[in-house]
């Protein structure tokens, strides 16, 4: 029975700071919400509930100080790549019942990465964390991100821009090409 | 609990794991581009809580992360003009069904 107090206390002492009270209930919102996703037949229904995966995400990122991300998150994920892909589902045909790949398939896969998480686990268990020494974000951390985006990484932020425009045409190309 | 970096490393170790299970067992395209999210949300949220919790904090986890959300946002792009494409050629959204380069 001792560890089980032992646990209880371990409980206890996690759950008196509040950051840590905030981390437990959205990681619980988004595991949930994941499983669900995974589980649910219907596709919208899973872009629903991959949207508050999102949405939960973002909270994460300003539980750890990083409010600029948060909001490009929002609009981004939840708010851009959710919309796509609903026209994505809207514009083809999906049987209505999601039908299993064979049995033995599934489980090779479902125990494969439960593997993996395993072997994540252990490796992530016996890592010796150094506590960070501390630095300061500084009251502005958009202007801070900004400031570091043209100074130190302009030749990747360009080429992003690159990148951006190569796949906005090639998604035109691919989409229109058809009609003709 | 005086480090709460190993948490959010197992959250997103959880995000992952669950990602790639649906990448790989799931039989609409679009379920799978959608699970490929999941995992790429994961290693966003592995970037930012390095960023503050890392050995070496900084603010480049957090760059590295806007680059990767930028590269996600045309990965779902140029995947979802992808399926429309072969759905209108193919009528199908199944990816077993997509294997005209295979043989």
């Amino acid at each position: 029975m001792n560890w089980i107090s032992n646990l209880i206390d371990n409980w206890l002492n996690f759950m008196s700071v509040g950051e840590n009270v905030a981390f437990a209930i959205l990681a619980v919102l988004i595991i949930s919400s994941s499983v669900l996703m995974i589980n649910f037949t219907k596709v919208v229904h899973m872009v629903v509930s991959l949207a508050v995966v999102f949405l939960s995400l973002a909270g994460m990122y300003v539980l750890l100080e990083a409010e600029f991300v948060a909001f490009v998150q929002v609009l981004i994920y939840a708010g851009a790549i959710s919309i796509l892909m609903i026209f994505g589902i809207m514009m083809t045909r999906h049987d209505e019942q999601e039908q299993p790949k064979q049995p033995v398939f599934q489980a090779l896969l479902l125990s494969g990465s439960v593997a993996l998480f395993g072997i994540i686990f252990y490796a992530i268990q016996s890592t010796a964390f150094t506590p960070s020494t501390g630095f300061e974000q500084g009251a502005d951390n958009t202007k801070a991100i900004g400031e570091l985006l043209y100074t130190q990484h302009v030749i990747p932020f360009e080429l992003i821009s690159v990148l951006l425009t190569v796949a906005f045409i090639g998604a035109i190309v691919l989409a229109k090409r058809e009609e003709e | 609990m005086d480090n709460i970096l190993p948490s959010y490393l197992i959250l997103g170790a959880i995000l992952f794991c669950i990602g790639l299970y649906g990448a790989l067992s799931k039989r609409s395209a679009i379920v799978v581009l959608i699970s490929i999210e999941l995992m790429l949300n994961a290693c966003n949220l592995n970037f930012i809580a390095f960023s503050k919790y890392g050995p070496v904090p900084s603010l480049t986890g957090q760059i590295f992360s806007l680059f990767n959300i930028t590269v996600a946002a045309a990965e779902v792009a140029v995947g979802v003009a992808i399926l429309i494409a072969l759905f209108k050629n193919k009528g199908t959204s199944n990816v077993e069904e997509m294997d005209s380069m295979r043989y």
